[in-house]
């Protein structure tokens, strides 16, 4: 079979080549009949052609469909850099498209014409003047606009932003949150990470204790939230193509990205009419081989379901337990009450302590 | 005999012991080990082409893998080995070694040294009427660095454990520890060689380009006379031999991070069950370095073929560059600010917010003397008398893509348009169309422009036109749907998107985009069948096929080592004078003195001739006349 297939190319090749043969004969006895450069005028033309077909199709396949490209924008600092994206846009379409018409236009109108003479035009300082400053002027408007608004959008976040880490590694996303009772981080450093204490949470800080694990994003809706992104391995990156929030995860230093998430999970499901739709988390910082599949979910919530999501989940400290034997002894019944284990227990983690102090 | 020979034999240019030493050496010394700068030109051609069939075939095999996902590929299985499941599918990781190695190749390999290489050194001497470059063993040697750069980072290729997988960009952490992908193993560490030496080899190179433009221009070659080609090859060596020690610094710092404990790039990290010691250093350190060399590098690429451009226009709209001041100022303007823009690749990266200001304000500047290069060719063609030669149809579409890719940039550029876009497909279609394709038309329209000189015979005509349109219609298939796909925010860099419900869609936008790549690779065999087949049985070429002004075509039809026999020819005027009223014909090359055109000297020219006489190193033209 493949040695059929490769018969037919080697036989496809050489009709190609006896072609290219009989073509340059031809050539060469046309050669002295026609003009000085033979076939010029087509090119001429087919720089039309491909002008018009191809400004065409640009613009009939972005008028029809162009909707289906543009992610509903759910954020909102990103109805600002969609507008600022659409000015943009407007500009660079007005510009490319005037430009390649009247290139292309020169190139047909001025192809080869044995009788004309191109007219002699090195410069012209009026000209150049001119686009030069045009350009430098709708540039600086564009600069202007984008600063503010990238300003607006790296500045410090407000005091009550709900604050949520984003840790990234291969090939997964976590997050934690300060928990409801003190409403802070606790520390957390990377030594102490292990196959359960996968934070690296440091629990002689209090404010540890309450902090709890999610395998999806919860934010509220309307409120501003504060993401604290973090990397374990290698460099990840945060991309919320709805929210237009994209921020690298990178080891040894936490990055910082905060918005206000407009739309409820439920309100896009009736935005778009897809009863399914989620929104999602991705990846864009190439980490290894299992970069494409990085999927984080998200949920945005009404804000009271959103405390009400919160109030329900678990501290990690109480869904292991056997890590309170790392709180310092002082701060052991202020740990249990403040991730919610009940107090009886505290004989068996006592009796643990000792079993761990006598093993070591 | 009209004038007195006022010549002086004292001048430096003129060794004209050189002239027969083509010939004698063996074949060892002519073709190989050659000091000769055409001989060097054609060896970094060859292997750049080499390199651009790898590169381009690598693409093709990651294209397969997104337009068609679930196709069998196990057709591949005795070329590509392990890296076929035994689903038929292309390893998950081989796909990212493959994009590493297609944009290293592509980069660094065929546009780099492929293109400046090439050109640099086969036109600087030719152009600017030099007998060979400053130091003909150091551009020999130059050669040898890349040839063995290659050679290395081929090898890595065939490594058990696969090459470089960490994108082009290697960033660290990712490119520094073995644990997080098998590619950082032994493949980053063959990169790394590869990759200094490749840098001893630019800059080689670079040191020969810059001070042979300085020092070896022929009498009456002043700088305002050089082709628009030299000054481009000129800043571009500039700007390489200013940031190519940068990326040399970062890639020694983190052959470190590898292979000697230190921690410049690493910290706080926890893999594989495992946390390691390195504290204190910073990957953000890494990607400062890198970009410092990676976006002058960027015009490293495309400056070469912005010139090569110039000149390609010029001739065949038979019309001179439209303002020839304006263009080498907004080269020399682009080099400048190449420098102060490397952070716009690093706007979403933790960088401090307050730079992300900065760079913006810097890079978007830069659009201004883009902007203006694109005018000044639009303008060249305005009322010319333009011939479609291949090398011209090749110029008009860089011009077009210049235009399309360099125009998306204002959106990248722009800090808070880019959170959306960053590594995206969008920056895919913008720099592919706009230092990738760009570049490679230039040195595809150099090829064809200067094949004649390089080896004496014609280039198939309608063979170049039929590559042009496939190639030109094929990469505009290829990279314009990207822009759709990225702006619905498809990442870079992903092997499949079906695990997202957001970019689980458009698959027959992406088939296309495929099917478009792989007739345009196939399109690229129309061109290598031409180049080696018109080596040897292509048309004879005279002495001045395209009726061009500047300096090379003055040179027998094979120039031997030394270029000119006898004196090299000294120069005039600028090189483009196409079409000026008057004149009898529409050119009028360079080593023309204004006393022999007197009737189409404007009135500042008039003035030159009383210089042209008094000036003691003046050749008497009239001797050639006889």
């Amino acid at each position: 079979m493949s040695l059929i297939i490769g018969l037919g190319i080697v036989l496809v090749l050489f009709i190609l080549y006896m072609i290219f043969r009989i073509g340059n004969l031809v050539g060469l006895v046309k050669d002295s009949k026609e003009g000085e450069h033979p076939g010029n005028d087509t090119h001429g033309y087919l720089f039309m052609i491909f002008l018009i077909l191809g400004l065409g199709l640009f613009g009939w396949y972005s008028y029809a469909h162009f909707d289906s490209y543009v992610l509903p924008v759910a954020s909102e600092h990103g109805a600002v850099t969609d507008g600022l994206f659409w000015v943009t846009m407007w500009i660079t379409i007005l510009a490319f498209g005037l430009i390649s018409i009247v290139m292309f236009w020169f190139t047909y109108k001025y192809r080869y014409n044995a009788n004309r003479k191109a007219t002699f035009y090195p410069d012209s300082h009026k000209l150049e003047i001119i686009w030069t400053v045009i350009p430098a002027i709708v540039l600086a408007l564009l600069i202007f606009r984008g600063l503010r608004v990238w300003n607006e959008i790296t500045g410090p976040a407000s005091e009550d932003a709900e604050i949520v880490e984003v840790i990234g590694q291969q090939f997964a996303w976590t997050a934690r949150y300060p928990g409801v009772k003190d409403k802070q981080l606790g520390d957390v450093n990377y030594k102490l990470i292990d196959a359960v204490n996968e934070f690296g949470l440091d629990l002689t800080d209090k404010n540890s204790f309450d902090d709890f694990k999610s395998l999806e994003l919860h934010i509220p809706k309307g409120k501003e939230v504060l993401l604290k992104i973090r990397a374990k391995d290698v460099l990840h990156s945060v991309f919320l193509p709805h929210f237009r929030v994209k921020m690298d995860a990178v080891p040894g230093m936490y990055t910082n990205f905060k918005f206000v998430a407009t739309k409820s999970t439920q309100d896009m499901r009736n935005e778009t009419g897809n009863p399914e739709f989620n929104y999602e988390m991705a990846c864009t910082e190439i980490c290894g081989k299992g970069h494409f599949s990085m999927r984080f979910l998200v949920v945005v919530d009404e804000l009271e379901d959103y405390e009400k999501w919160k109030a329900a989940q678990e501290p990690w400290l109480k869904q292991n337990p056997e890590y309170l034997t790392k709180v310092p002894a002082a701060l052991r019944e202020v740990a249990m009450i403040k991730s919610g284990i009940p107090v009886e227990s505290e004989a068996a983690v006592s009796a643990t302590t000792q079993n761990v102090s006598i093993s070591n | 005999m009209a004038t007195v020979d006022l010549h002086t034999q004292a001048d430096v240019h003129h060794h004209d012991d050189h002239d027969h030493e083509h010939g004698h050496g063996n074949f060892w010394t002519n073709y190989i080990f050659s000091q000769d700068h055409k001989v060097i030109a054609k060896q970094f051609l060859i292997t750049g082409m080499m390199w651009a069939l790898i590169g381009g075939v690598m693409s093709v095999l990651f294209r397969l893998q997104l337009g068609f996902p679930d196709a069998d590929l196990t057709w591949l299985k005795p070329m590509l080995g392990q890296w076929i499941t035994p689903e038929g599918k292309i390893d998950t990781e081989f796909y990212l070694a493959l994009v590493t190695m297609h944009g290293t190749i592509m980069v660094f390999f065929v546009l780099t040294a492929g293109l400046s290489g090439t050109f640099s050194n086969f036109l600087i001497p030719l152009q600017i009427g030099a007998r060979d470059m400053a130091s003909g063993f150091m551009n020999m040697l130059s050669y040898w660095f890349f040839f063995l750069s290659g050679v290395i980072m081929l090898i890595s290729i065939f490594l058990s454990t696969g090459p470089a997988s960490g994108g082009w960009t290697v960033y660290p952490p990712l490119s520094a520890l073995p644990q997080a992908m098998s590619g950082s193993g032994l493949g980053m560490t063959l990169w790394l060689v590869a990759m200094a030496l490749f840098i001893v080899s630019s800059l080689l190179g670079g040191i020969n380009y810059i001070t042979t433009i300085i020092n070896m221009r022929t009498n009456g070659m002043s700088f305002s006379r050089l082709p628009l080609t030299i000054w481009a090859f000129f800043f571009t060596a500039i700007i390489g031999l200013l940031s190519f020690p940068v990326l040399f610094a970062a890639a020694l710092l983190l052959i470190f991070d590898r292979s000697m404990g230190t921690s410049f790039y690493l910290s706080d990290i926890y893999i594989n069950g495992e946390a390691l010691p390195n504290q204190g250093g910073s990957p953000i350190l890494f990607q400062h370095l890198f970009w410092f060399l990676g976006h002058p590098e960027v015009y490293i690429v495309i400056l070469p073929s912005l010139g090569i451009t110039s000149e390609i226009i010029a001739t065949n709209s038979r019309k001179p560059i439209f303002g020839y001041k304006a263009m080498v100022g907004s080269i020399l303007f682009i080099t400048i600010l190449s420098f102060v823009v490397w952070a716009h690749h690093m706007f979403v990266t933790g960088m401090n917010p307050f730079l992300g200001s900065i760079f913006t304000l810097l890079t978007l500047i830069i659009a201004v003397p883009s902007a203006v290069k694109i005018f000044n060719y639009v303008t060249t063609l305005w009322k010319g008398n333009i011939i479609f030669t291949p090398a011209m149809l090749f110029s008009i579409g860089l011009v077009s893509f210049f235009l399309s890719g360099g125009i998306t940039g204002i959106f990248l550029g722009n800090s808070a348009v880019d959170i959306q876009l960053h590594d995206t497909y969008f920056v895919v279609a913008h720099f592919h169309l706009v230092m990738g394709a760009a570049s490679f038309f230039g040195m595809l329209a150099g090829v064809y422009h200067w094949f004649p000189k390089m080896f004496g015979r014609m280039m198939d005509d309608r063979l170049g036109k039929i590559h042009f349109w496939f190639t030109f219609v094929g990469v505009y298939l290829v990279f314009f749907p990207m822009h759709y796909i990225g702006i619905a925010g498809f990442p870079r860099r992903y092997y499949s998107w079906t695990n997202f419900e957001t970019f689980n869609s458009f698959a027959d936008l992406n088939m296309l985009v495929s099917v478009a790549a792989i007739l345009t690779l196939a399109a690229q065999f129309i061109f290598l069948f031409n180049f080696f087949y018109s080596m040897f049985r292509g048309k004879a070429a005279s002495a001045n096929p395209w009726k061009s002004n500047a300096l090379e075509w003055t040179t027998p039809r094979n120039p031997g080592h030394g270029n000119w026999v006898g004196e090299i020819p000294t120069v005039y005027r600028w090189p483009y004078d196409y079409s000026k009223p008057g004149a009898k014909d529409d050119y009028i090359p360079q080593t023309v003195p204004y006393s022999e055109t007197p009737e189409s000297n404007l009135p500042h020219e008039n003035d030159l001739i009383k210089l042209e006489m008094e000036d003691k190193n003046a050749i008497v033209v009239d001797d050639k006349k006889h």
